[in-house]
């Protein structure tokens, strides 16, 4: 019994160091925040077309079919970096992806998308960036995942990489569809 | 080879002069940090502003994390601030214009997180550690005080018979002896002068 009473320190530690470890090794990103808005209807918004286009973006645009919104700006490098994964997603997978082009110049996002390729459905300009504290925006890129009643499911912060388009995005955007 | 004398007191008056100053700089610093808030972000209501800026300090800089949007000069945290103004300016109370951000933002945006099932163990958790520390500290304290005090029970008679056999024996150099006899050069070392 005595012996049980030495040892309990060391199990105190190691339970501790077990519990602390596994965020570690799961590589979690500790400055990624969970949205607030999971599971919750889309913010009612209505964002203006980039001109030229007579599209623009808004709530009632959601819903139907599961989709992306991705918040994007030509003034964003890391979303650069995701374009191609968006571009495969919208043009191999089919996905229906919107974008949000957040507190960047009309003309800006148009230069940007005519180089870079366009692979969004529609697009809403939030100049401002009041849409983006509706929905929760604090840093670009982020990219939501919205089910077929129009209800936010997942967000992702920062550029998607090949593993979470794969792993995460994707299969939860069959799981919605099945 | 030491320094001159004129040099040490210089070097000493001017570590005297941080030491005195430091705390005094450290203390203003903040000051010029409420500067961060724009001009053109302040409302006209000096009332409503001070309730702006008292919830700006407990509301997080998502982008910084640990500082407040009141502390920070980065956009959102302007962003924020101009919100929890329009907020105030439509009427909403001080805890109706946090919730308003944190219905966006979670209750990560708050400073101070609130007290609820999932923030017990942050709340209380310390303060329990504390208590069973206390308690393990007390137990452990005790016990040895009593180990300490408490005097030997007495000899029962029949540990007395032994002990008395056993000292007869022992005096008696020659008698027989159970225990092997100590080794004897030692004790002869010892013995000699």
């Amino acid at each position: 019994m005595a012996r049980i009473a030495y040892l309990l320190p060391l199990l105190v530690f190691a339970a501790i160091a077990a519990w602390m470890a596994v965020p570690l090794v799961r590589g979690d990103d500790p400055s990624v925040v969970p949205s607030a808005l999971i599971d919750q209807p889309a913010p009612a918004f209505t964002l203006p077309a980039l001109p030229g286009r007579d599209d623009g973006l808004s709530h009632t645009d959601l819903g139907g079919t599961p989709a992306l919104v991705n918040v994007f700006a030509s003034w964003c490098v890391p979303c650069l970096a995701e374009h191609p994964l968006i571009t495969r997603m919208a043009e191999v997978d089919g996905i229906t992806v919107h974008g949000i082009a957040y507190k960047d110049e009309p003309a800006d996002s148009i230069a940007w998308l005519e180089r870079h390729g366009d692979p969004y459905t529609r697009i809403g300009v939030d100049l401002d960036g009041r849409v983006g504290l509706d929905w929760g925006v604090y840093g670009v890129p982020e990219t939501y995942v919205i089910d077929a009643d129009g209800r936010i499911r997942y967000r992702h912060v920062g550029p998607m990489t090949p593993d979470t388009v794969d792993h995460t995005i994707l299969p939860l955007l069959r799981e919605l569809s099945g | 080879m030491s320094p001159p004398v004129v040099a040490r007191r210089f070097w000493a008056a001017r570590f005297l002069a941080v030491l005195v100053l430091l705390p005094a700089v450290l203390l203003t610093a903040p000051a010029p940090a409420g500067a961060i808030v724009d001009p053109r972000e302040r409302l006209e209501d000096p009332a409503l502003e001070a309730r702006a800026r008292a919830l700006s300090k407990d509301l997080r800089c998502l982008v910084c994390q640990n500082q407040s949007i009141d502390d920070s000069n980065a956009e959102l945290a302007q962003d924020l601030r101009i919100l929890v103004r329009e907020r105030l300016l439509a009427g909403d109370s001080d805890d109706a214009a946090l919730d308003f951000i944190v219905a966006r933002y979670g209750d990560y945006v708050l400073l101070r997180p609130p007290i609820q099932a999932n923030t017990y163990a942050l709340w209380f958790g310390p303060a329990l550690i504390f208590a069973l520390g206390t308690v393990a500290a007390v137990l452990f304290l005790r016990r040895r005080a009593a180990g300490i005090d408490r005097s030997p029970d007495p000899l029962s008679d029949d540990e007395r018979a032994r002990i008395d056999a056993l000292l007869a024996r022992g005096m008696d150099a020659d008698g027989p002896s159970d225990r092997p006899d100590p080794p004897a050069p030692a004790r002869s070392e010892k013995a000699e002068p």
